[in-house]
């Protein structure tokens, strides 16, 4: 092996894979139980990027040769960048190399569209039953659906992926039209239809058969470029619940547009990633998931736009002032999960310790729960409680005020009330 | 006020439970030998560390503890945190003073910072499982070295066990001077001469197998290329990997 080439590859098919923002190992359950290599059971971070994301595979591209030409992907065909590709052994032989010295917690592989999709598809599934048949590779193995493939590729993909993912890319239909005319959304739908189906039967087989295979264990998932459309909040959350609703899907990913092209139906080069806008989102994708919010609640025809100085619980908490305060001693663990400044640990640890005798402001405190956000909300095993009527709006500046929010350069927002 | 001084192993530390119950002892310090401070006033006595009286000590608390209770007591004491004991002996009176299972009072002083340290001990854990990096010895030992806030190698070798059952390998902790050695059926501590010395980065660069710096630099690589630039954001990252742990990471050295 040319050590300069592959290095040059690697550079090459590294920084055409990063915009695809899953990183997720977790969720597998994919045993070392033939004395190989590595175990899929639990998502490891190995490292984190200069911009803070987790590191947890190898995320490559097969090659960055595209057929298509979607104006907000940097592998697009007009784009001019220099090309490569890998050949199916050297992706193996960085897979394993690098899982060995514990770097990853598996691969990643997407590809540019050549040919078409079934030459492309075919030489993915290569790579992974290469790993798992030849190598006894059990470490987590996420591979992208090429639109378009045929069933039987993908169902020998879930064989020996742990996770596929097909990205909608736009939130809308008319998004992707204007972007990525090559692509529909239909076309993304049929393969998720299939994987979703899959999935189900494989998992009754597995109830009656217990050697009945694995068939991507750790679901699917998929993901939407941000802010490269007009599309508001509502529209975006309303996606992803009909998807994670109608296609069990285990992770909606919402990836800031990062500028990498200067075509003007596009943000100009210049424009910032949305970063702000993409953690709320994620905000409320976690409300939706894991705190019995309903997608109603968190965005409406009033609100389609998540607030950017605030996280939406809080958001949501101070337009609905009339569930507060709620006792804290009391309460049950459904209502106090929507109390802003007690997360779900802290939430179900209230409620185990409050058996053994009534809570008060410096338990509370002791366990981790943010007082200066909880205190407008609850009231506790404590003659001290917000007695003002405040109402929502004078809240939002109470807490803002005091915060020291790693978005201060939002602040000016809420100056101006004064 | 009675101070009792123990060998520092957990063993040692049950012994000094069965003692504060046998001699009905009250107030108490536990200290860790050698690192007492000269006291006129006090009491102070030594425990030995005592096998059959530990076991004691570790049977009532299986009755009195969630299954898993005496293991995350386990990784509480492995924080090594100076002073820490007292407050397991003060949460392990109330686990026998109590006829409920307390365990999830968390307004109890003590339950509550034992719970905190066991997740203090528990992402030092995770860090390392994430952490480490193998270096591959000419020999083809794949070898690592760290130096982790808490003593946490006996918490991850089961992990690293069977993650890496088709490779020899060992993880070192140098701050503490032993380390985990997986021979393909077995993993024993050791001890290496060689990691304490001046010499120790000459002796790992000068016996790494033929492919080693290569896929060095390719992580390196791979590190630099998956980072976007226009996202850059540094506290986070720092928050993600304190520098201290640095000089243990290939992509950061």
């Amino acid at each position: 092996m040319n050590d300069e080439r592959i290095r040059e590859k690697l550079s090459i098919l590294a920084d055409a894979a990063k915009y695809d923002v899953s990183c997720a190992s977790s969720g597998s359950k994919r045993k070392n139980d033939n004395k190989g290599l590595g175990d899929a059971s639990n998502g490891i971070c190995h490292t984190y990027t200069e911009d803070g994301r987790c590191v947890s595979l190898l995320k490559i591209l097969l090659t960055n040769h595209c057929i298509f030409d979607c104006a907000y992907c940097v592998s697009r065909k007009s784009n001019d960048i220099k090309r490569a590709a890998f050949t199916v052994q050297e992706v193996v032989d960085l897979t394993m190399n690098f899982y060995r010295r514990n770097y990853i917690e598996g691969l990643f592989l997407s590809s540019g569209i050549f040919k078409d999709a079934d030459y492309t598809m075919e030489r993915l599934v290569r790579i992974a039953k290469k790993l798992r048949t030849e190598h006894k590779f059990n470490g987590y193995i996420h591979l992208k659906s090429i639109p378009g493939a045929s069933d039987e590729l993908m169902r020998e993909a879930g064989l020996y992926a742990d996770r596929l993912s097909v990205n909608l890319e736009l939130p809308t239909e008319a998004g992707l039209k204007l972007l990525a005319p090559d692509k529909n959304q239909k076309d993304m739908i049929k393969p998720m239809n299939f994987i979703k189906n899959e999935i189900i039967l494989r998992k009754e087989e597995k109830t009656l058969f217990k050697k009945a295979p694995l068939f991507a264990p750790a679901g699917q998932s998929t993901q939407m470029v941000i802010g490269a459309t007009p599309e508001n909040d509502q529209q975006i959350l309303y996606t992803a619940n009909h998807f994670y609703n109608s296609f069990n899907l285990k992770r909606v990913y919402y990836s800031g547009y990062v500028p990498v092209s200067n075509d003007n139906r596009l943000p100009g080069l210049s424009s910032a990633v949305p970063m702000v806008r993409e953690n709320r989102l994620y905000q409320a994708d976690w409300l939706m998931r894991f705190y019995g919010f309903n997608v109603r609640e968190i965005v409406d025809q009033q609100n389609p736009h998540l607030d950017l100085d605030i996280d939406p619980k809080l958001s949501w908490a101070i337009r609905n002032m009339q569930y507060f305060p709620v006792d804290i001693n009391k309460a049950d663990l459904q209502m106090i999960l929507r109390v802003p400044g007690i997360g779900l640990q802290s939430a179900q640890k209230l409620v185990s310790a409050r058996k053994f005798g009534k809570l008060n402001w410096e338990n509370l405190k002791a366990m981790g729960i943010a007082i200066n956000r909880a205190r407008y909300f609850i009231t506790c095993n404590s003659q001290d409680f917000e007695r003002r009527e405040l109402s929502g709006t004078k809240i939002k500046q109470f807490i803002l005020a005091e915060s020291q929010s790693k978005y201060l350069k939002q602040k000016p927002n809420q100056l101006s009330l004064f | 006020m009675t101070i009792l001084e123990y060998d520092g192993t957990f063993e040692g530390l049950l012994t000094v439970v069965f003692e504060v119950y046998e001699h009905k002892l009250g107030l108490v310090k536990v200290c860790r030998e050698g690192i007492t401070q000269q006291v006129f006033f006090d009491d102070k006595r030594s425990i030995a560390s005592n096998a059959a009286k530990a076991n004691r000590v570790l049977k009532g608390l299986t009755q009195r503890l969630s299954a898993g209770g005496v293991q995350r007591l386990y990784a509480a004491h492995l924080s090594e945190i100076l002073g820490e004991e007292d407050n397991l002996l003060g949460f392990i009176r109330y686990a026998f003073s109590s006829s409920e299972a307390v365990e999830s009072d968390y307004g109890n002083k003590y339950v509550n910072r034992v719970s905190e340290v066991i997740k203090m001990v528990r992402r030092e854990k995770h860090r390392m499982e994430a952490f480490v990096r193998f270096q591959k010895m000419a020999d083809g030992i794949f070898y690592a070295s760290v130096e982790p806030d808490f003593n946490v190698l006996p918490l991850i070798l089961p992990h690293f066990k069977k993650r890496y059952a088709d490779q020899r390998w060992i993880i070192y902790d140098l701050k503490r001077a032993y380390g985990i050695y997986y021979d393909l059926n077995e993993v024993e501590f050791v001890q290496l001469d060689f990691a304490s010395g001046t010499q120790y980065n000459k002796t790992i660069i000068s016996s790494y197998s033929e492919d080693e710096m290569l896929y060095q630099a390719l992580w390196k690589d791979y590190f630099k290329h998956v980072n976007i630039p226009a996202r850059k954001n540094t506290k986070l990252h720092l928050q993600h990997i304190p520098k201290r742990y640095w000089k243990h990471l290939t992509e950061k050295f």
